[in-house]
């Protein structure tokens, strides 16, 4: 077969940990139809951070859906270590913004994360130590009884991500996570992201509409176009591996990396597809 | 507010109402009203005896299996036409039409059925009380929160997991406000089941009583009623306290903010 | 546009159009069964005789003034508990005292089926129509009254403290403050209050023997007529769903402007 031959004959070549290919979505709304995803395609490493930032409303939900496969996509594909995403796969894990819907309000703290594992039949013993080591990560193993709606917004994020740490996917997809914080909680929030990634070596695919948030978190931003949404930029963000709050918001290859997201985002606003939507959507108003 | 100034709201109202009651039947000859130390002496020698083991626990008895299929029913079937979507769409329309039947008149109808007996009781309230769980159910499956159920798709919660820990205990709330309809309901179809056709129960002693002019009897059976009735409420209430307490602390937090 | 617009209808067409299947479904079944011999006929009459005897009812002047006996308890009676329940409902509500105080009363009366009422109207009222008012009269207004007694609990304290310092009066405050809020609950306790009156109305009939319905259906039942029961039945229920409709429009009428989304808070 040509594919072996190939791969014999060339040094071999690491298939990527998430593959997207000319990814397109169309939703079909009363009255017509909305492209709200035209044509995306980028790839992740395994271990790698990726940020996805985009003005707002360019389609990052819709595309996050997609990649974890909670929505089908109209045509392209997703491919998760070599094979093709169709439903949402068992080594990925979500943390959406909404932390307040996305926890089991009839579940303690605990029982939140730990359903997830219960689910894959992990065995009691082994549980409860992911479980415990999960809190502890996110600085929650003193809140275990408590309900999530007892927490703050911030705990409450902290629950999702502790659920998604103990699940140990491979792939962690973030959906605005901290968009519904505030600011200093997002900070600590932006390092806990950090230093679980460093520990986990797991690939995280990060979606803000923040740009200083996509800068400081990302080793590699890919910046989107608005609605429908193709990718504008692919960009490595070349900032040392440790950072912090205070320092590397003050370097200032971060504010020049800063300023470029920022430019293209602006770009990405007044971007020629933007009369075309809108005339499409003045076209589907009719 | 201290604990003296509690008692005295929750028993003075109704203190008053027992001494005024007392004090305007006290020289009274009228024959339908009864007095408040008469009645309590006729309610103990009345039901507590042979007719509390006779009639009252026999259609509390029916009353409990009914209700006990009445709820389960509601909440499986509930459950299941909740998350068919070709099945609710069928079915709404008629299931709509049942809960609008008043339950009453089931009775002549499944006595026809079934013939009078227990099995006829205990399927007239089953038939009553079953739409209020059963509709509230299907509402509250259909009305589930997106954001949990993705949460449960993408960590492969699916089947009767995702019964067990997310559709159930979210559709509770719902089902605890049928059930509390279905227990109303319980009762009515309990009583009137027996005073329509029966020689014996709950119903049908104190239509009896009223029949031979019983008076006192009589009174002390609508007493009984209310007691049970009572009963039911309170025992709804410890039950709800327990199986929604997240509920209420989440609402309790949302109303705060 | 034409297209567009059939687009957007096509899944509620869909449904109604499998909703109607639902109901020939059950017909076909009801028709089958004892055709089939799977239930006497003796019991359960195929649905095509029931709904022949239906269509004749309504065109019998008796079967009307049985309705309109129906109606006219079930409207009564829930007028009068409506308006008890108003009047009682606002000066308990607007007295903290009051409040508190009739509490455990009404945490205690509330729960007493109003059936265990039937003898005692009977013995006052015999089978005149009085007999059906005081049983409907009793179920309704604790709905109506328990509803609106949330809605008021439910009167921001913000609003009512401006409405003080601004001097309004007692009677102003229940006006302006307390019957604005109020007003969704209550509706959503009429809409439940005439549901049970139907209910109450006809077991007054059916047990006692007032006019009405309940009554013709316990005739009909007794006197073996039985196709005829049957269609009564599906009347009364017909009456039930047109009451369930007519409710909930009414309260999206009345309560169009309001911004509130609440959860249902039943009985």
């Amino acid at each position: 077969m040509t594919v072996s031959e190939t791969t014999m004959n060339q040094p071999v070549k690491t298939v990527p940990m998430l593959s997207v290919r000319g990814l397109q979505k169309i939703y079909k709304v009363p009255g017509g139809e909305v492209e709200a995803v035209r044509d995306l395609t980028f790839d992740l490493a395994e271990g790698e951070l990726v940020c996805l930032v985009g003005p707002s409303g360019s389609g990052k939900t819709t595309l996050l859906k997609c990649i974890s496969g909670l929505m089908e996509q109209t045509s392209g594909t997703v491919e998760l270590n070599g094979s093709k995403v169709t439903g949402p796969p068992k080594s990925m894990a979500v943390v959406f913004q909404e932390y307040g819907r996305s926890l089991f309000p009839w579940m303690t703290v605990r029982a939140n994360v730990e359903l997830p594992l219960k689910n894959q039949k992990v065995p009691k013993a082994e549980r409860a130590a992911l479980v415990d080591a999960a809190l502890k990560s996110v600085g929650l193993d003193h809140v275990p009884k408590s309900y999530p709606w007892q927490l703050s917004g911030g705990m409450q994020q902290r629950v999702a991500i502790a659920r998604a740490v103990a699940y140990r996917p491979q792939v962690l997809l973030m959906d605005e996570p901290f968009a519904a914080v505030d600011a200093q909680t997002r900070a600590d929030l932006e390092d806990l992201i950090r230093t679980i990634w460093k520990q986990l070596g797991v690939t995280i695919l990060f979606v803000t509409h923040d740009i200083d948030e996509s800068v400081y978190l990302g080793e590699r931003v890919i910046v989107l176009s608005s609605s429908p949404t193709v990718v504008q930029e692919d960009l490595k963000i070349d900032l040392p591996e440790e950072r912090d709050q205070l320092n590397t918001r003050a370097l200032p290859r971060f504010m020049e990396l800063r300023s470029h997201v920022y430019a293209e985002i602006q770009r990405a606003k007044l971007g020629p597809v933007t009369e075309q939507i809108t005339a499409q959507r003045r076209a589907s108003l009719k | 507010m201290s604990p003296l100034k509690r008692i005295a709201y929750f028993v003075g109202l109704p203190i008053v109402l027992i001494v005024l009651w007392y004090a305007l039947s006290f020289g009274s000859t009228n024959f339908f009203v009864p007095k408040p130390i008469e009645l309590a002496q006729t309610l103990w020698t009345t039901w507590i005896g042979d007719r509390f083991f006779e009639d009252v626990l026999p259609s509390l008895g029916r009353l409990a299996v009914g209700l006990f299929f009445a709820i389960g029913l509601g909440i499986v079937l509930g459950l299941l036409i909740g998350s068919t979507r070709w099945l609710r769409n069928l079915l709404e329309p008629l299931l709509e039409f049942f809960r609008a039947i008043p339950p009453p008149v089931l009775v002549p109808l499944l006595m026809l059925l079934i013939g009078v007996n227990d099995s006829m009781k205990v399927a007239v309230i089953i038939s009553g009380a079953i739409w209020p769980v059963l509709l509230n159910t299907v509402e509250g499956v259909r009305a589930v929160d997106s954001v949990l159920n993705d949460s449960c798709r993408s960590y492969g919660i699916a089947g009767f997991a995702r019964i067990r820990y997310f559709v159930l205990p979210a559709v509770t709330p719902q089902i605890m406000a049928g059930v509390r309809q279905s227990l109303s309901i319980g009762l009515i179809l309990m009583v009137i089941s027996e005073m329509f056709a029966s020689s014996s129960g709950l119903g049908f002693t104190i239509v009896q009583f009223q029949r031979n002019f019983a008076i006192p009897e009589m009174w002390s059976g609508i007493v009984v009623l209310g007691l049970i009735g009572l009963g039911l409420a309170i025992i709804f209430q410890f039950v709800e306290r327990r199986v929604l307490h997240w509920y209420h602390g989440l609402k309790e937090i949302t109303h705060d903010s | 546009m034409r297209k567009q617009r059939s687009a957007a209808a096509g899944p509620k067409a869909k449904a109604l159009g499998l909703g109607i299947g639902g109901i020939i479904l059950f017909f076909l079944i009801w028709e089958a069964a004892p055709r089939l011999g799977l239930v006497s006929d003796r019991y359960l009459p195929p649905a095509s005789e029931v709904l022949a005897r239906l269509g004749q009812y309504l065109t019998e002047a008796a079967f009307w003034k049985d309705v309109a006996d129906t109606m006219t308890s079930w409207a009564l009676g829930l007028f009068i508990a409506t308006v008890a329940a108003i009047v009682v409902g606002l000066i308990i509500g607007s007295s903290r005292f009051l409040r508190r105080a009739t509490h455990t009363t009404i945490e205690f009366l509330r729960p007493i089926p109003s059936v265990a009422l039937i003898p005692l109207a009977v013995l006052i009222f015999g089978t005149s129509i009085e007999s059906t008012l005081l049983l409907v009269v009793y179920a309704s207004f604790w709905q109506v009254l328990l509803q609106l007694l949330y809605g008021i609990a439910d009167v921001d304290a913000v609003a009512n403290d401006t409405a003080k310092s601004y001097g309004l009066g007692r009677l102003a405050r229940v006006r302006y403050v307390i019957w604005p809020t109020a007003l969704p609950y209550l509706m959503t306790g009429l809409r439940l209050a005439a549901a049970v009156a139907l209910i109450l109305a006809i077991t007054a009939e059916l047990i006692i023997g007032t006019p009405g319905l309940g009554k013709q259906i316990a005739l009909t039942q007794s006197g073996g007529a039985i196709s005829s029961m049957y269609a009564l039945v599906l009347a009364t229920g017909m009456i039930g769903v047109l009451i369930n409709l007519g409710a909930r429009i009414i309260e999206k009428r009345v309560l169009s402007w309001h911004p509130s989304v609440r959860g249902e808070v039943v009985l």
